[in-house]
């Protein structure tokens, strides 16, 4: 059942996250650092606990009861991610440890086959690290051309820039973010996605923001790789997903040796298992993986119209709220941004900013968010970054503007 | 645990009384901390352990820099490394010590160890300039 806006009730969202309830230096915990990792409800933590009271063993290679109900729990787990995503086939859902193992496995075995020596890979400036250091050390191991793609003052993708950089035709892969975890701009992905296969490139999409807030159509997008993270999907740490299409996952030698990987193995020759277990060697993160089909279980219920729509509303009243306070500045103005607020206030450091609000009760993340090339475009060396979820109130952001007016009293 | 943002950490941090390039020094150091960006660029005249700084940071940088230059005043290399060794142990206990006068301000660092690197930069990039000297 979707909760439509009407019957959206934040508060009893808030009852399902134990967490909420904690205090911190003797104040209400006021999280708005959900961007870096989410908070769980208890939904997650009880399938975890189940798992391992109730209903565990290796999976895929026992024959007795406990490894078939567990290897189904974990595979149904698989069918959800795929509906969830809205991916054409369950065999295009690769389990791994986090988006950054997503788009390594991308680097590593698509990027060293199906790229040559003098082909480029264009990313924008605004990436995290993780969708930017593996595709340098690909050029230093490879021989492939890294490319950056401006973005505008406003912090949106130039695409007078992605033209240029596209002109020669040697970019054979976009890497770009569908929502910055520094400005909170959306990309336009279906649009990047046209114009990279206009122009012989495959588009990797690093979803890790935007499946927070937006309901994901890998198809719609036409995304030939789209990598994400459990832990800010309200799930637990230590398992992402990596999507592909199939056709690419067939041609796609292996990751990592060993266990699940394999076909069959003798001293001359292993032949690989197919996609997506040619991608999953060893035991996976079992009761992980089935804390992310609890998560994608509750995000559903909810719905993300609801949860956009609150977003939204959040979104509004900080950019009101914070862009009117003396002597702060917000970063970026895209016109399409999400629950995602980087700000600076003139005369104190983004970490005083965050070790101040902290004694209130207020958790925001101060620093380069991962994103150093991006606070050199900013002209900034850090900032401060609220960030919002489902469970988030307009209190809580008022309770950061109030925090941010004795942060003023006491630099100004 | 103390406020880490006592009332002379703003003041020294709006204020400094020793922030500055000196137009003469016999040797310098510098601390950068790549986690944040934080910079210092230390200053050392010989005589009478004269101490100035220009920062690129945080408000407890700052304020740390300042307090150090007024607490190295006029002592030897030997004594600044005694205090340098102190005051790390007051920043990562938050135990006061009464040999530390007003560096003691920035004992409620203790409560925050992704900070504490914030106050000693400026003490590092001192040892590594009196290691010039
Ligand atoms: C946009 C973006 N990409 C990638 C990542 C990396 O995620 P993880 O550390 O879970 O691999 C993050 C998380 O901080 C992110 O915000």
């Amino acid at each position: 059942m979707s909760a439509t806006l009407e019957t959206f009730d934040v508060a009893a969202i808030r009852d399902d996250f134990p967490i909420l309830k904690q205090q911190v230096h003797g104040k209400k915990l006021v999280f708005l650092d959900s961007a870096a990792s989410a908070q769980k409800p208890r939904a997650v933590i009880d399938a975890m606990c189940h798992v391992m009271e109730a209903q565990y063993a290796n999976v895929h290679r026992g024959l007795h009861y406990m490894s078939e109900k567990t290897s189904d729990a974990f595979e149904a787990v698989r069918d959800k991610v795929a509906g969830f995503i809205n991916a054409a086939s369950r065999e295009e859902i690769i389990f791994t440890r986090n988006a950054t193992e997503s788009i390594n496995l991308v680097a590593y075995t698509w990027g060293r086959t199906a790229l040559k020596p003098g082909d480029a890979v264009a990313v924008s400036e605004m990436e995290h690290h993780a969708n930017l250091v593996p595709w340098q050390m690909l050029r230093d191991a490879h021989g492939t051309e890294l490319r950056i793609v401006k973005i505008t003052d406003s912090g949106e993708i130039d695409f007078d820039s992605l033209e240029q950089v596209f002109a020669d035709g040697k970019v054979k892969l976009l890497a770009i973010t569908q929502m910055s975890n520094v400005l909170g701009t959306y990309t336009p992905v279906e649009r990047l996605a046209k114009f990279a296969h206009e122009h012989g490139a495959k588009i990797l999409i690093d979803g890790c923001q935007a499946i927070v807030h937006r309901a994901i159509d890998v198809q719609a997008i036409d995304a030939d790789f789209f990598a994400f993270s459990g832990h800010k999907l309200y799930g637990p740490t230590g398992i992402g997903v990596l999507y592909a299409k199939r056709e690419i996952l067939e041609e796609m030698p292996p990751f990592m040796g060993g266990g699940e990987m394999i076909a069959s193995v003798s001293y001359e020759k292993t032949t690989f298992a197919k996609p997506p277990f040619r991608f999953e060697a060893g035991t996976p993160a079992i009761i992980e993986t089935i804390g992310l089909g609890a998560a994608i279980d509750y995000v559903n219920a909810i719905g993300f119209e609801a949860i956009a729509a609150h977003e939204r509303a959040l979104t509004e009243h900080a950019l009101a709220t914070l862009g009117t306070l003396e002597g702060v500045n917000i970063l970026g103005q895209a016109q399409d941004r999400g629950g995602v607020i980087s700000f600076t206030m003139r005369g104190a450091h983004a970490h005083d900013i965050a070790t101040l609000l902290d004694r209130q009760g207020i958790a925001v993340r101060a620093g380069h968010h991962c994103a150093e090339p991006l606070m050199g475009r900013l002209g900034v060396t850090s900032t401060a970054r609220a960030s919002f979820a489902l469970y988030t109130t307009t209190e809580e952001i008022d309770a950061l503007a109030h925090g941010m007016q004795r942060i003023r009293q006491i630099f100004a | 645990m103390s406020h880490p943002y006592q009332a002379l950490i703003v003041e020294r941090h709006k204020h400094p009384l020793h922030a500055g390039k000196p137009a003469h020094f016999d040797a310098q150091g510098q601390g950068e901390n790549p986690i944040c960006g934080d910079a210092v660029h230390v200053y050392v005249s010989r005589k009478g352990m004269d101490v100035y700084y220009e920062t690129e940071g945080c408000a407890i940088m700052n304020a740390s820099a300042d307090l150090m230059a007024d607490a190295v005043a006029g002592k030897t290399p030997e004594q600044v490394e005694q205090l340098h060794h102190d005051f790390e142990k007051l920043v990562t206990t938050g135990e006061e010590n009464p040999d530390l006068g007003e560096l003691n301000a920035l004992a409620g660092l203790a409560a925050y160890s992704s900070r504490i690197r914030c106050a000693t930069l400026p003490w590092s990039a001192l040892a590594e300039a009196l290691h010039h000297v």
